[in-house]
């Protein structure tokens, strides 16, 4: 077996002993969108809302609320935390790079993070008949996207926390503007005209957007996918700066 | 050829030199001890033989290769058991023994890795359920389980309780007799001349003696120390007059305790046997490596 499969297979099972983290990542974001569905009114069309239903706007919510989870409150904690117990420091005097311990992080955070958004749109469509996505492949670039800005917002907090303390603190202070702009509060789609606006410069504003497009059957504008590779590309940049492996 | 050389080195922090012209070279096959106080400047010398630090000036090879630039080449057959390092709290002990081993193209057997370090009944449990002894265990198993040609150990038996630290060492001695070459840091004195074929003594950045054990309590003020209930009185002017005295007690019940070389034991006998005085309850002791240490390290200071 080679080192980083070594990695990825320990890393896998030590992700499923962090009860808290699968659960948050991986069941609230449907837990949240069942409980709405259950509310009879939220069921039912309305005029305000184009002929949509409040269930139908939340699923694409739930879907970035469980990259958010994983990316901005699950992984900043665990990677500060390699670097502050020296785990990546040790790994560093052996022939495996610490970066393999991250990579294994990063594929597997983006990974339950997709997974959890795909049981979204599978429950949504089953128990509440929310249609899938129009244009799939627009839907598949949007969410893929949007799963790399999570995953790079969240390596960002761990580059500038010192200690795990500090990147709770940062993740937490992170995570509620976060919420706003994927619309977890309001739906991005009925925010006034001026908010959705400025919502749409953010990252996950960017993406809620991309995604009711997709879902609508179009292909997302350019301006919203731009904003979301932009905003990934810069924070990646800012990560692989500042990131300290002691 | 040493296998490990290190010319010329310094590394400052903020202005002061932690490791400030240190020099030596280990040969293959030898335990080479790092012996110092605290804040010596011995983690960072290791560090840099490891490649986890960059050096300001000096050189350091690694069987002639330059840990920094071919670190990749040098973490294949260099283990390393660093002070302080932790693992993944939720990894078992079995899981981490398993992962370390795939990192190596021929790693050793960890179970009988394991065994030895009396960790079999511990596969199951935790990382972070480990006593502080268990994780040093599992740390010394790590640095060995690449089959390392050379194996670093900074603190080996910290946080060990005396039967673990005495297996640690056979286990050490058994290695090294496998041909592999061993750079010790340590701050126990019974460690280092159980161990060490060689130990450099740094103090303030500095080596400040490199020898055997024996060699440098030979060369300390107090290599020897003879204690005797003399029958008759001895003077403090006399006793004084020896050649190489260093210190002269006077205990309970009239027990002297003089401490210099072997040549103030041999001049005192003489003077004893020229007086006829009997000395009752006569112990010529070694000076202990705790005693050279000292000696070495108060000079500088």
């Amino acid at each position: 077996m080679s080192a980083s499969t070594a990695v990825l297979k320990s890393e896998a099972r030590l992700f499923g002993r962090e009860l808290g983290a699968v659960f948050w990542i991986g069941a609230f974001p449907t837990a949240l969108m069942v409980i709405l569905g259950l509310i009879p009114a939220f069921r039912e069309t309305s005029p305000d809302l184009d002929g949509r239903r409040v269930i139908d706007l939340y699923v694409p919510v739930s879907v970035l609320l469980a990259l958010i989870m994983a990316g901005v409150q699950a992984m900043p904690a665990v990677l500060t935390g390699y670097r502050e117990r020296g785990i990546l420091r040790r790994m560093s005097t052996t022939p495996a790079r610490p970066a393999t311990l991250l990579i294994a992080q990063i594929v597997l955070q983006g990974a339950a993070a997709l997974s959890s958004a795909l049981l979204v749109l599978v429950v949504g469509r089953l128990a509440f008949g929310v249609d899938l996505p129009g244009q799939p492949a627009g839907y598949a670039v949007a969410l893929i996207l949007a799963t790399l800005g999570a995953i790079a917002l969240g390596a960002v907090i761990s580059a500038v926390s010192p200690t795990v303390k500090a990147s709770t603190t940062i993740s937490t202070i992170v995570f509620f503007p976060m919420m706003f702009a994927a619309g977890v509060y309001v739906p991005v789609q009925v925010m006034p005209d001026g908010l959705q606006r400025v919502i749409e410069f953010t990252p996950f504003g960017a993406a809620s957007q991309a995604l009711d497009q997709a879902m609508a059957g179009d292909w997302p504008d350019v301006s919203h996918l731009g904003v979301l590779a932009l905003w990934t590309v810069l924070l990646v940049g800012a990560a692989a700066r500042w990131f300290k492996w002691e | 050829m040493p296998i490990i050389e290190v010319n010329g080195l310094r590394k400052v922090y903020g202005g002061r030199a932690v490791v400030d012209g240190i020099t030596f070279a280990v040969e293959e096959g030898e335990i080479f001890g790092v012996l110092g106080p605290n804040g010596a400047g011995k983690t960072t010398t290791v560090e840099c033989v490891e490649g986890l630090r960059v050096p300001d000036a000096g050189e350091v090879r690694v069987a002639g290769l330059d840990p920094i630039r071919d670190h990749d080449r040098v973490t294949r057959f260099l283990g390393v058991q660093l002070q302080q390092s932790e693992l993944q709290a939720k990894l078992t002990v079995r899981e981490a023994l398993e992962v370390y081993s795939a990192f190596y193209s021929r790693p050793a057997d960890w179970r009988s890795l394991a065994e030895r370090l009396g960790l079999t009944d511990r596969l199951d449990a935790r990382f972070g359920k480990l006593s502080g002894g268990q994780r040093q265990r599992l740390s010394i198993a790590l640095a060995l389980i690449g089959n390392p040609k050379v194996v670093v150990l900074d603190e080996l038996t910290t946080g060990l309780d005396p039967r673990a630290r005495r297996e640690s060492w056979k286990l050490i001695e058994e290695v090294r007799d496998s041909g592999v070459t061993v750079l010790l840091v340590t701050h126990f004195m019974e460690e280092a001349q159980r161990l060490c074929d060689r130990v450099a003594v740094i103090n303030a950045g500095r080596i400040v003696a490199l020898d055997s054990p024996a060699g440098l309590i030979d060369r300390s003020a107090s290599a020897a120390v003879v204690s005797f209930i003399p029958s008759e009185p001895l003077g403090d002017d006399e006793l004084a007059a020896l050649p190489a005295v260093k210190s002269v007690e006077r205990g309970d019940d009239d027990t002297l305790v003089i401490s210099g070389t072997d040549e103030t034991v041999s001049a005192l006998m003489s003077m004893l046997a020229q007086r006829r005085i009997t000395a009752r309850r006569l112990r010529v002791t070694e000076g202990t490596l705790d005693d050279a240490f000292l000696d070495l390290t108060e000079q500088e200071n």
